[in-house]
């Protein structure tokens, strides 16, 4: 065979089935590098030119002792030759390198699915702790599904015999071997997997490194030379059908980040990013902090309103101020979030939501933070929201949050969530010299100068840098005068201001799109209204019944408020509006209240997203009723 | 950084905004922004380049008084929002003032943290040892057993030490002045503004409406002589009316004690000799209470490093010489990306 072990034997290439489309899930233990495997996996898929999306879904815990099943971290790849719009809903191949593994995804595997399990880790100890009482491997409990117990601990041990590595290090290599295997039964490439891990390991450990690619290649040509159960084989996928052009994956984190630094640039704004660690959203702090060359300065701060602080007083002081969170800390900023909206300053705060109340399940994806950012403040507070709906349209979402908060000096709030932060996806890269500069005009001019003069169109007031000559004021979370900015508590001065950041980010929805319908009529049966990261199901779901005939629409919301201006009469078209979202019902409250439209939601709250077979059962009920 | 004007060409009206001072009459904060006033004139800083930023509380007014720019914020925050208008512009000459509850008690994270970073902020805590903006509730600078509308058996929690808790926070400047000390304080708040990173001044503050009073055992004119201790670098720690009461250690019980210079054979030698960069001798000076002992007045400490922001700076600068110059493009399509042909 040769080094990448691409060239398989003829006899293997020969009995490769062809299929459309998969969805892989591998899981172990926390420790068993399971992320790791399923990224590397990822980026040789998108080599191969196929459309994939993806789902890790891993524990809080850094290392839950080992064998639990509340260590289980695993990692889903839904990838195929034609447009992939989720991380799929059940897995076709589980690889569980542990019971407890297997226990916690078994039941999500369709039926009469692959199960590849490492039978070397399937000993007493370990199935007690799963809380198996027999070996499911030998107790016929798992007929319904095709069943490939593999040694791999021995196997892997056995492939780095000839390395230095201690058998701990050695057994460690079980990601790698596994990802051989699934490699070969998917034709994947091992070079770039093999280039990475000498890149990672060569220089500082490199018997780790020789390990990692002897057990990466052993995994492979277990899958060329040995025998396979029946149904085991080799498949091909064939390229998807993209646009031409640049691509690359891209996380949800990734994305707002480039997002943020090229809509800084546009509005011609240094960024000052101000965070506090806090999963899932710490990965954007990450990311920027690397962005030093781009003139990103990042500050974490000591708490999460101190985050947001600096943030605003970055603003005040002529930076673009941006803050992230999830939930618990997007509460913790509130206050602040106020004060800047009472200056009437620019800021972007990012929510990467995640399971609650509380603490929740940190890990988890949910979305029900909405309330939270159009309602979630003391006193009368507009400001504006808008939602990613995948990892890839987080990039435009961040530029579209720095042009409306420079524009129109408010705070805006970006909602992503767990899962669009940590799911990658293939992204036709756009080339930036083809962006439309927003660039902000600070105010100098000290003729006929008011701190909180406004624009006629925007309502904005002019932004301000401190050491402008002349331009010195004065401005405060104290209700100000209408135009002087001074200390008011004048009763009727109070009911204007109010009215006016009222009608300020109401006028916005002249300035953002008319709502369009994702697929489907304009008007009918059902319209499914959806936003955020159940974009990927709902496109899925309605396109599925569409091809079946089925008189059904999708719609998905990027603003929320404001809403776009033609969004009441459009929902009003439809016999039934459908809103599946990851809440308990906080979109479909809007909608009724804003619209007075009958809504019917959709809820689910489990920490996972919605699979297309539970939008399409939601549909048809409603269809049939 | 900003160009240094002359004096002359600033006095301390230039200093003073059109806004009515809201303060109650007698309040020792009318004596404060009166010193602010003159320091800055002396500085010469164009009021352009500065910047005070507040919480909220009588003190956190301040801002609105002040003919520069000012950011009057949320209760504890000034400091964080400080940090953050440094960090967009570490040339802007940036106050922080608040009072004992802003900055001790809702908002003493984020002064235990601006001072540990050293962030180059001139932060003026007025301390006035009760809440007055909320009708006189005990504050966390109130000496044990104040009565007040929420302890009307008297407070039972121990007072933090401002200056005690900044120096455990690891801050660089410490300093203390009184309300009244039109003279002392200027000069206190000159070294402040010239001490590059995070400056901390303490400003006994009388509430006359609240706590009247309250520093009275050693701020009265008076009794100054005997019951403070002016400090200065190099020089002898002397006090009393007749200049003749001095500052040892006594090593049977390591700490201070007061002794008098020429009674049972005390020299000028034993008396300790002023040294503002030992932070030992500022946390010995900061625990100082009357009447025991006389309270310390003047520059406690400051042994200056890099402040923050700057070290911020450096690192972007760095960042910058190594890497190429950057384009959205390279950023967009750094690491792996392919291509599709057209077909």
């Amino acid at each position: 065979m040769s080094s990448d072990g691409n060239t398989a034997l003829k006899l293997a290439e020969v009995r490769r089935e062809e299929v459309d489309e998969v969805v892989v899930r591998f899981a172990g233990d926390s420790g068993d590098g399971i992320q790791l495997t399923g990224g590397r996996f990822a980026e040789t898929t998108a080599i191969a030119g196929q459309d994939l999306e993806t789902f890790p879904d891993f524990p809080a815990e850094i290392r839950a002792p080992i064998g639990t099943t509340y260590g289980v971290s695993a990692f889903q790849i839904h990838f195929g030759s034609s447009a992939i719009l989720t991380s799929g809903d059940a897995p076709d191949v589980l690889v569980a390198l542990n019971p407890a593994a297997l226990i916690v995804n078994i039941e999500e595997v369709k039926l009469g699915g692959l199960v590849i399990v490492d039978s070397g880790s399937f000993k007493d100890k370990n199935l007690r702790k799963a809380g198996y009482e027999s070996n499911p491997l030998e107790d016929g409990s798992l007929e319904k599904y095709r069943i490939f117990p593999i040694d791999i601990s021995r196997l892997t041990l056995e492939s780095v015999s000839h390395t230095e590595v201690n058998k701990r290090d050695g057994l460690r290599c079980k990601n790698m071997w596994t990802l051989g295997l699934i490699s070969w039964m998917y034709d994947r490439r091992l070079t770039p997997t093999s280039d990475w891990l000498e890149g990672k390991f060569g220089k500082k450990l490199p018997e780790v490194a020789k390990a990692n690619i002897a057990a990466l290649k052993a995994g492979h040509a277990f899958g060329e030379t040995a025998e396979m159960p029946d149904g085991v084989r080799g498949f091909t996928i064939q390229p998807a059908d993209f646009e031409p052009g640049i691509y690359r994956t891209v996380t949800g984190t990734e994305a707002t980040a480039w997002g943020l630094v090229t809509g800084a640039q546009l509005a011609g704004l240094k960024i000052i990013m101000c965070s506090y660690p806090i999963t899932p959203a710490s990965g954007l702090l990450h990311v920027l902090a690397r962005l030093k060359s781009y003139d990103v300065t990042t500050f974490q701060a000591e708490d999460e309103i101190a985050a947001v602080g600096a943030a605003i007083g970055a603003s005040y002081a002529g930076s673009l101020g941006v803050t992230s969170s999830s939930g618990p800390g997007i509460a913790l900023k509130t206050e602040a979030i106020g004060l800047a909206i009472a200056t009437e300053l620019p800021l972007i705060v990012v929510n990467t939501q995640r399971a609650g109340p509380s603490t929740g399940m940190p890990t988890k994806t949910e979305q029900s933070d909405l309330y939270l950012a159009v309602y979630g403040r003391n006193a009368d507070s507009p400001l504006v929201v808008i939602a990613a709906h995948s990892s890839a349209d987080s990039f435009e979402v961040a530029i579209e949050a720095v042009r409306l908060a420079t524009k129109y000096m408010t705070p805006v709030i970006i909602l992503s969530d767990t899962y669009i932060a940590n799911a990658a996806e293939p992204w036709r890269v756009p080339d930036a010299d083809h962006f439309k500069p927003f660039k902000v005009g600070f105010r100098t001019e000290t003729e006929g100068f008011q701190p909180f003069m406004r624009d006629g169109a925007t309502l904005a007031r002019p932004w301000v840098k401190p050491g402008t000559l002349g331009l010195e004021h004065r401005i405060g979370g104290l209700e100000r005068a209408y135009d002087s900015g001074n200390v008011s508590y004048d009763a009727e001065n109070h009911q204007r201001m109010t009215n006016t950041r009222f009608k300020k980010i109401e006028g916005i929805a002249d300035d953002i799109p008319l709502q369009t319908v994702e697929s489907g009529a304009d008007s009918g049966q059902l319209a499914v209204l959806g936003w955020g990261s159940t974009y990927g199901p709902i496109s899925s779901a309605v396109g599925h019944l569409r091809s079946e005939g089925k008189a059904v629409s999708h719609i998905h919301l990027r603003y929320i408020n404001p809403m776009p201006k033609n969004l009441g009469e459009l929902l009003a078209r439809f016999d039934k509006v459908l809103v599946p979202e990851m809440n308990m019902g906080q979109l479909s409250t809007i909608v009724r209240d804003r619209f007075m439209v009958p809504v019917e939601g959709l809820r689910k709250v489990t920490g996972k997203p919605f699979r297309i077979a539970e939008i399409e059962d939601g549909i048809h009920a409603r269809l049939e009723k | 950084m900003n160009d240094i004007v002359t004096a002359e060409e600033l006095n301390a009206k230039d200093f003073t905004s059109d806004q009515e001072i809201r303060w109650c009459p007698g309040c020792g904060d009318f004596a404060i922004v009166k010193s602010v006033r003159k320091a800055l004139a002396e500085i010469g800083t164009p009021t352009e380049n500065v910047v005070f930023v507040s919480g909220i509380g009588c003190a956190a007014r301040f801002p609105y008084y002040m003919a520069t720019y000012g950011f009057h914020t949320i209760h504890g925050r000034a400091p964080a929002i400080a940090t953050g208008v440094k960090l967009a512009n570490p040339d802007l000459d940036v106050w922080v003032v608040g009072g004992d509850g802003d900055m001790l008690s809702i908002g003493g994270n984020h002064t235990l943290h601006v001072l540990r970073r050293n962030v180059d902020l001139n932060i003026l805590l007025f301390n006035n040892e009760i809440y007055g903006l909320t009708k006189g509730q005990y504050s966390p600078t109130s000496r044990e057993g104040t009565l007040s509308p929420s302890t009307p058996m008297g407070s039972v929690d121990h007072p933090v030490s401002a200056t005690s808790f900044a120096l455990g926070a690891g801050a660089r400047f410490v300093a203390r002045s009184i309300d009244t000390d039109q003279k002392h304080m200027p000069e206190v708040l000159k070294r402040a503004h010239a001490h590059k990173g995070a400056s901390f001044v303490e400003i006994f503050q009388n509430c006359i409406v609240y706590n009247d009073g309250a520093f009275s055992d050693f701020a009265e004119k008076r009794t100054a002589p005997d019951t403070q201790l002016h400090v200065e670098h190099g020089q002898p720690l002397i006090f009393g009316a007749d200049g003749n009461k001095g500052i040892r250690i006594n090593h049977d019980i390591l700490d201070l004690e007061v002794v008098t210079v020429g009674e049972n054979g005390v020299t000028l030698d034993d008396v300790l000799v002023h040294d503002e960069t030992n932070r030992t001798l500022a946390g010995w000076l900061a625990r100082m209470e009357a009447p025991e002992f006389p309270v310390a007045i003047g520059v406690l400490y400051c042994d200056p490093a890099e402040s923050y922001e700057a070290a911020v700076r450096r690192q972007i600068e760095d960042a910058k010489k190594k890497a190429p110059p950057p384009s959205l493009n390279s950023l967009l399509q750094s690491g792996h990306t392919w291509t599709v042909e057209p077909h």
